[in-house]
């Protein structure tokens, strides 16, 4: 068991067209790590130069947004979901 | 229009279905042929044409003719000198969205536009994710439009705005959390389902829709601007299309240099954009919203990062009011200028209060208050406390026996026998 990584529509053309993809790894910064080994390219679309998450990304952990958790250090765990989803709130 | 362009890195689409920069993720905008429009769109075209949204087509994202919003928009614009002397200002107006056509908020607005570019995409089938009034909007408007319709609401919505959304009898789905977690259970819908959500997947289209707040105010103040804006934000569109729209009629040559500081407002219990602004920030942090004005309960707000820009950068700032406060001012615009305003337009009052008492809004220059949904849709908040009336028995004896005091000051009139 992995973890799973729920990609948004405009990312899917990097994950071939996939919109789960398994990973490995104990953070969110080290599930986006194995992310971008599976996937190039995908890494440099949700972080800026910098390695930080651009600022209309948002990344939930079991649905918890991880600004309200432990940021890209939050812990993850088999069989636990992180969805990267674009900023659009509103109405 | 033209196309559509990140607001953040400036990479150009299509006018097709994009909502997010496929690059850096930023929102994208629609973006129009000013030129072309110069020469068309005249002072004298505009007040030709009928009291609707639609008199400012041009720079609205269609492609043809509107299929939507039909009476919507050119709400009352007035001068309210009670409420002005109630805050101790020379200058105030009210723009009233609350009487808007035909759910009585800004909603319309938007979803007039979504609905009609919708139509042009090729959706038979729309949808949104709603703190209540766009639930509404889109209800009806979609109904009088033949769409099938699906809307998405936190469970907890005030009673009033779910039933006012079911009358329209579209499929309701009351989701167990906050609005953020609807929004963001929408968003992954939207990515499997070819519906049009009004507020995610065309939210560019859907988003213009506000700047016809701002061009009426432009055009019923005299084809000039105010000084001070003040603007309650939920997402923080709102805030940013008024001052987009006073910038292209300077733009189109209609009115001359916009010098309008704008103003956010939200409740203390949702304060993300307000507080960003007062940090002089450029990060917004989410919050957990827990605040009486759900309208405005957004802790994640999508245009928080540009709806503090707008206010900085125009010289305006940000305040935040108490749900005690936000009450009072429903009752104070209430009792000065006969408008019963939902909980959002108290929050906006209670703001402008504030901040003409704290000096950052001076006392004697124009200043417009937005007023973007109507009382009766948040009834619950005002039970007890709005006092209640004076029961009597029906005797005239019952009556001046328990009206002693009022009747003090008003005479009898002379026995007609």
């Amino acid at each position: 068991m992995a973890v799973t990584v729920r990609i948004p529509t405009p990312l899917q053309r990097l994950t071939n067209g996939q919109g789960e993809v398994a990973c490995d790894g104990t953070t969110v910064a080290g599930i986006l790590e194995d992310l971008e080994r599976k996937h190039p390219g995908v890494r440099e679309r949700i972080c800026d130069e910098q390695g930080k998450l651009r600022r209309f990304v948002n990344v939930f952990v079991n649905e918890e947004d991880i600004r309200f958790l432990q940021g890209d250090q939050t812990s993850v765990k088999d069989g636990d979901e992180v969805s990267i989803i674009p900023a659009i709130a509103g109405g | 229009m033209i196309g559509l362009r990140c607001r953040e890195c400036g990479r150009v689409y299509p006018k097709d279905v994009v909502f997010v920069c496929e690059f850096c993720f930023g929102s994208v905008e629609v973006d129009y042929d000013y030129d072309g429009i110069r020469r068309v769109l005249t002072r004298e075209a505009i007040a030709s044409r009928p009291p609707t949204l639609w008199r400012y087509r041009e720079l609205l994202p269609i492609d043809g003719e509107p299929s939507s919003g039909f009476h919507s928009g050119f709400t009352p614009f007035f001068r309210a000198e009670r409420l002005g002397d109630a805050l101790g200002v020379r200058e105030l107006y009210i723009k009233d969205d609350s009487v808007s056509h035909p759910t009585l908020s800004f909603k319309d607005r938007v979803v007039s536009v979504a609905l009609s570019r919708a139509r042009e995409l090729g959706f038979d089938t729309v949808a949104c994710a709603s703190t209540g009034n766009l639930a509404n909007s889109v209800s009806a408007l979609s109904a009088r439009a033949g769409f099938k319709r699906f809307i998405f609401i936190p469970a907890d919505l005030e009673a009033g705005k779910v039933a006012a959304s079911l009358i329209y009898q579209p499929t309701l789905v009351a989701v167990e959390g906050t609005y953020d977690e609807v929004n963001r259970l929408c968003a992954e819908i939207g990515g499997k389902y070819p519906w049009a959500f009004v507020n995610i997947n065309i939210r560019p289209y859907y988003a213009e829709g506000s700047k016809t707040y701002g061009y009426e105010i432009a055009e019923q103040f005299g084809w000039r601007t105010p000084a001070h804006i003040v603007v309650p934000c939920a997402g923080g569109s709102l805030i940013t299309k008024i001052s987009k729209a006073f910038k292209e009629f300077h733009r189109l040559g209609l009115i001359g240099e916009p010098r309008t500081k704008f103003y956010a407002a939200q409740a203390s219990g949702c304060a993300p954009i307000v507080t960003t602004i007062q940090e002089r920030s450029d990060i917004v942090k989410p919050v957990k919203p827990n605040t009486i004005a759900k309208s405005l309960a957004i802790g994640n707000p999508a245009d928080g990062y540009y709806a503090t820009k707008t206010a900085l950068e125009s010289g305006g700032w940000g305040e935040a009011v108490t749900d005690e406060e936000i009450v009072d001012a429903m009752k104070l615009l209430a009792q000065t200028e006969g408008v019963f305003t939902e909980t959002a337009g108290g929050v906006t009052v209670a703001a402008a209060g504030k901040l003409i008492e704290q000096g950052r809004i001076p006392r004697d220059e124009s200043i417009v208050i937005c007023i973007t949904g109507n009382g009766l849709k948040t009834l619950e908040p005002l039970v007890n406390r709005v006092g209640a009336g004076v029961r009597i028995r029906p005797s005239l004896a019952s009556f001046e026996a328990n009206l002693a005091e009022q009747l003090a000051s008003a005479a009898a009139r002379p026995s007609q026998g």
